[in-house]
C-alpha cells in the first residue's frame, strides 16, 4: 500500500517518553470540537502548553464559488457558512450588494430583517448555551434550549420556507412579505421566552460545578482582546463596549432601544453572563420590531432587480420580460467594490464584495466572526487544562462552516 | 503587544465629538506629511480607500493605529483579490480597519505585482492579521515577508496551485478534482 499524502512535519505526532512533554491530536472527530476542528496540544501532565489549531477540514471553496454565479444566486451559499445564523450571513451579503447597487430598501422590509434577525440570533444562542453547558457536563440545559429553539425555527420555516437554509432576504427586500398570523405566532414565542431564560439561569448560573468550571478560565485582556481581533460576545466579555449594530447602525438598528451587555472579568463566565445578557436584549429587540411593523412593500422599487411579483408577472408584458432577464441572466452590478459588517451572533461579519461590472462577482470574501475569534485560542488556552479548553472553545461559540468555509 | 499605549485605546463609547477627523481627511493629512506613503485616495459608497504601496504597508499601519485621531486598533479584515491574468499590477491585498473608540472604518489597498508578490507582514501591528495573511497566502501565493508561522491553513499541505486565483480551475487539478 503506497500512501500518495505525505505528513508535513509539523503534524507528525511525536511521542518522547523520557521527556515531561507529549503532543496530543484532540479532533477533528472530537465531540467537544462543535465540528471537525482539530488541535494539536503541547501537553505537560495535564497542563496545555502550547495548541496550534489545525482548520480547513470543511473547507468547500465557497468563496470561489460565488465567483461562478451570479448575485442573486450567491444568497444560499450563505446560508451554508455559519448554518446557526443564516439570515445573518443573507443580511451581510445582501446588503453589502445593496450598497454597490444603491438600492433604497422599503420599511417595512428593514423592519422585517430586524425582526428575523433577532430571532435568529436567540436561536444561535439557544445553540451556543445547550452545547457549552453540555460540553461541560450539565446535559439537560440541552434539551431546555433546543425546546426553545425549535419554536424559532417553525416561525422560520413558517416566513421563507426552510429551517436552516432559509434564503429569505434577498438582494432588494424579502424574499415575500410574512405570512398571515405571523405576528401572533412571533408574540406566542415572545410571551414564553422570558420565563425560560430564567429556567436556564437556574439550571446553570446558581450552579457550584458550572462556576468552577468557568470562572478565571480563558482569560483574555481587553487590550489582547482587540489585538486579536475579537467581536461580538467574546470582546464584550472582555469589558470592551462594542457593538456594531451600535458603532455602525444598518437596517434600523439606530432606531431600537437596547442595552449592549459587557462584562469585565475577561474569562468564559464572563462572555456565558454575556450571551445570557443578549438573550434577554433580542428578545426587547423583537417586541420593538413587532410593534413598528407597519403594512407596506417588502420589495425595492427597482425592477432590473427586484423579481416582479407573481400576479404582475402573470399580466404584465414588461414584467414578464423583466423576470425572464433576472432569471437568465442577471442583473448587472456597476463597478466598485465594498466591505458590509455587520453584528453576526458571533460577532463582526464582514462581506467584501468586488464588482467588475456584469451579473457575476468579481470576488467575495467573508470575515467569519469564528474565524478570527478561534485564532485567538492559543492564546486564551495557554497554561490552561486539558478540560478547560473544551469550556474555552464552547465560549467561543464558533461554527467550523463559517471559519473553513 | 509592541508598545504601551494600548492602555489609552479603550473604548469610551463616544458618539459625540463633531469635529473629529473622518478618515480621508486622516489619510490626506497622512499624504502630506509623509510623501510616498499614500499613492491614492479613494472615496466610494461611503467607504474610503487609500491605495499604498507595499513596502509602506507596515509604516502606514502603525501610523494609522497610534495617531491620536485615527485610532485603527482593530484590524477587522484583511483579505486578497486577483484583478484578472491579464491586468497588471495583478494582485491586491484589502486591510480593513476600525476604530474601536472612534467607530471609523478605512480600507488600505496594496497592490502587487504577479512577478513580485511579495508584501511585508502587519502581525506586528495587530496579531490578528496572523490566520487572514495565511489565509491569503493559502489561496492567493501572496507572501507576507517576516510572518511568523506563513504556512497553508484551509488546504492541505501538499495542494499545488493558489485556489482562489482566477486561472485556477473551478474544480480544481488533479488528483483533489471533482471530475
Amino acid at each position: 500500500m503506497s500512501s500518495t499524502v505525505n505528513i508535513p512535519p509539523q503534524f507528525e505526532i511525536v511521542d518522547r517518553p523520557l521527556d515531561t512533554q507529549m503532543t496530543i491530536s484532540m479532533g477533528p472527530q472530537h465531540p467537544s470540537t462543535h465540528g471537525v476542528l482539530r488541535l494539536e496540544l503541547v501537553l505537560d501532565g495535564e497542563m496545555v502548553v502550547k495548541s496550534t489549531p489545525d482548520i480547513g477540514y470543511l473547507h468547500t471553496g465557497m468563496e470561489k464559488l460565488f465567483e461562478y454565479k451570479k448575485y442573486q444566486q450567491g444568497i444560499v451559499i450563505t446560508d451554508r457558512m455559519d448554518y446557526l445564523n443564516p439570515l445573518g450571513n443573507n443580511l451581510a451579503y445582501v446588503m453589502a450588494v445593496e450598497k454597490l447597487l444603491e438600492l433604497e430598501i422599503p420599511e417595512r422590509a428593514q423592519t422585517i430583517r430586524v425582526l428575523m434577525c433577532e430571532l435568529q440570533r436567540i436561536a444561535s444562542h439557544l445553540v451556543w448555551l445547550a452545547t457549552h453547558a453540555l460540553d461541560i457536563g450539565a446535559m439537560t440545559v440541552f434539551f431546555y434550549c433546543f425546546r426553545e429553539r425549535e419554536k424559532i425555527l417553525n416561525l422560520i420555516e413558517a416566513a421563507s420556507g426552510g429551517r436552516l437554509t432559509p434564503s429569505y432576504f434577498r438582494i432588494g427586500g424579502l424574499m415575500m412579505d410574512l405570512p398571515s398570523g405571523f405576528e401572533r405566532r412571533v408574540q406566542q414565542f415572545q410571551d414564553g421566552f422570558l420565563k425560560s431564560v430564567e429556567e436556564f439561569h437556574t439550571l446553570l448560573t446558581g450552579n457550584r460545578i458550572f462556576q468552577k468550571r468557568t470562572q478565571g478560565v480563558g482569560v483574555i485582556s481587553a487590550e489582547d482582546a482587540i489585538d486579536w481581533g475579537l467581536s461580538g460576545p467574546c470582546l464584550r466579555g472582555s469589558g470592551v463596549n462594542l457593538d456594531i449594530r451600535r458603532a455602525n447602525p444598518y437596517t434600523g438598528y439606530e432606531h431600537y432601544d437596547f442595552e449592549v451587555p459587557t462584562e469585565t472579568d475577561c474569562d468564559v463566565w464572563a462572555r456565558y453572563l454575556v450571551r445570557m445578557r443578549e438573550l434577554k436584549e433580542s428578545h426587547k429587540i423583537v417586541a420593538q420590531a413587532l410593534g413598528r411593523l407597519k403594512p407596506g412593500p417588502v420589495k425595492a422599487d427597482d425592477p432590473k432587480v427586484v423579481l416582479p411579483d407573481r400576479e404582475a408577472m402573470k399580466t404584465h408584458m414588461d414584467a414578464l420580460i423583466h423576470h425572464f432577464l433576472i432569471v437568465a441572466e442577471g442583473f448587472d452590478v456597476p463597478k466598485g467594490e465594498v466591505y458590509h459588517p455587520i453584528e453576526a451572533s458571533k460577532g463582526e461579519l464582514g462581506v467584501y464584495v468586488k464588482s467588475d461590472g456584469g451579473p457575476k462577482p468579481a470576488r467575495v470574501h467573508f470575515r467569519g466572526p469564528s474565524f478570527v475569534n478561534l485564532s485567538a485560542l492559543p492564546h486564551m488556552s495557554e497554561g490552561a487544562m486539558v478540560a478547560d479548553i473544551v469550556a474555552i472553545i464552547g465560549s467561543l461559540d464558533i461554527v467550523l462552516g463559517e471559519i473553513d468555509r | 503587544m509592541t508598545t504601551g499605549e494600548n492602555k489609552e485605546t479603550l473604548p469610551q463609547t463616544t458618539t459625540n465629538s463633531d469635529q473629529r477627523s473622518t478618515p480621508s481627511q486622516l489619510v490626506t493629512a497622512l499624504q502630506r506629511e509623509h510623501a510616498g506613503w499614500i499613492s491614492e485616495v479613494i472615496e466610494a459608497h461611503g467607504e474610503v480607500t487609500a491605495i499604498v504601496p507595499a513596502p509602506q504597508i507596515v509604516d502606514v499601519c502603525a501610523a494609522l493605529k497610534a495617531g491620536a485621531d485615527s485610532r485603527f486598533d482593530f484590524l477587522a479584515d484583511l483579505c486578497g483579490a486577483d484583478r484578472g491574468v491579464e491586468e497588471e499590477p495583478r494582485f491586491e491585498v484589502n486591510y480593513h480597519l476600525f476604530s474601536t473608540s472612534k467607530h471609523h472604518r478605512l480600507r488600505l489597498k496594496v497592490l502587487l505585482n504577479e512577478a513580485h508578490v511579495h508584501v511585508p507582514t502587519v502581525t506586528g501591528v495587530w496579531r490578528t492579521a496572523n490566520w487572514h495573511e495565511r489565509e491569503t497566502f493559502d489561496l492567493f501565493g501572496v507572501v507576507f515577508d517576516g510572518h511568523p508561522d506563513l504556512r497553508r491553513i484551509l488546504l492541505p499541505d501538499d495542494w499545488q496551485g493558489y485556489s482562489l486565483r482566477k486561472d485556477f480551475p473551478l474544480r480544481g487539478y488533479e488528483p483533489y478534482s471533482l471530475k
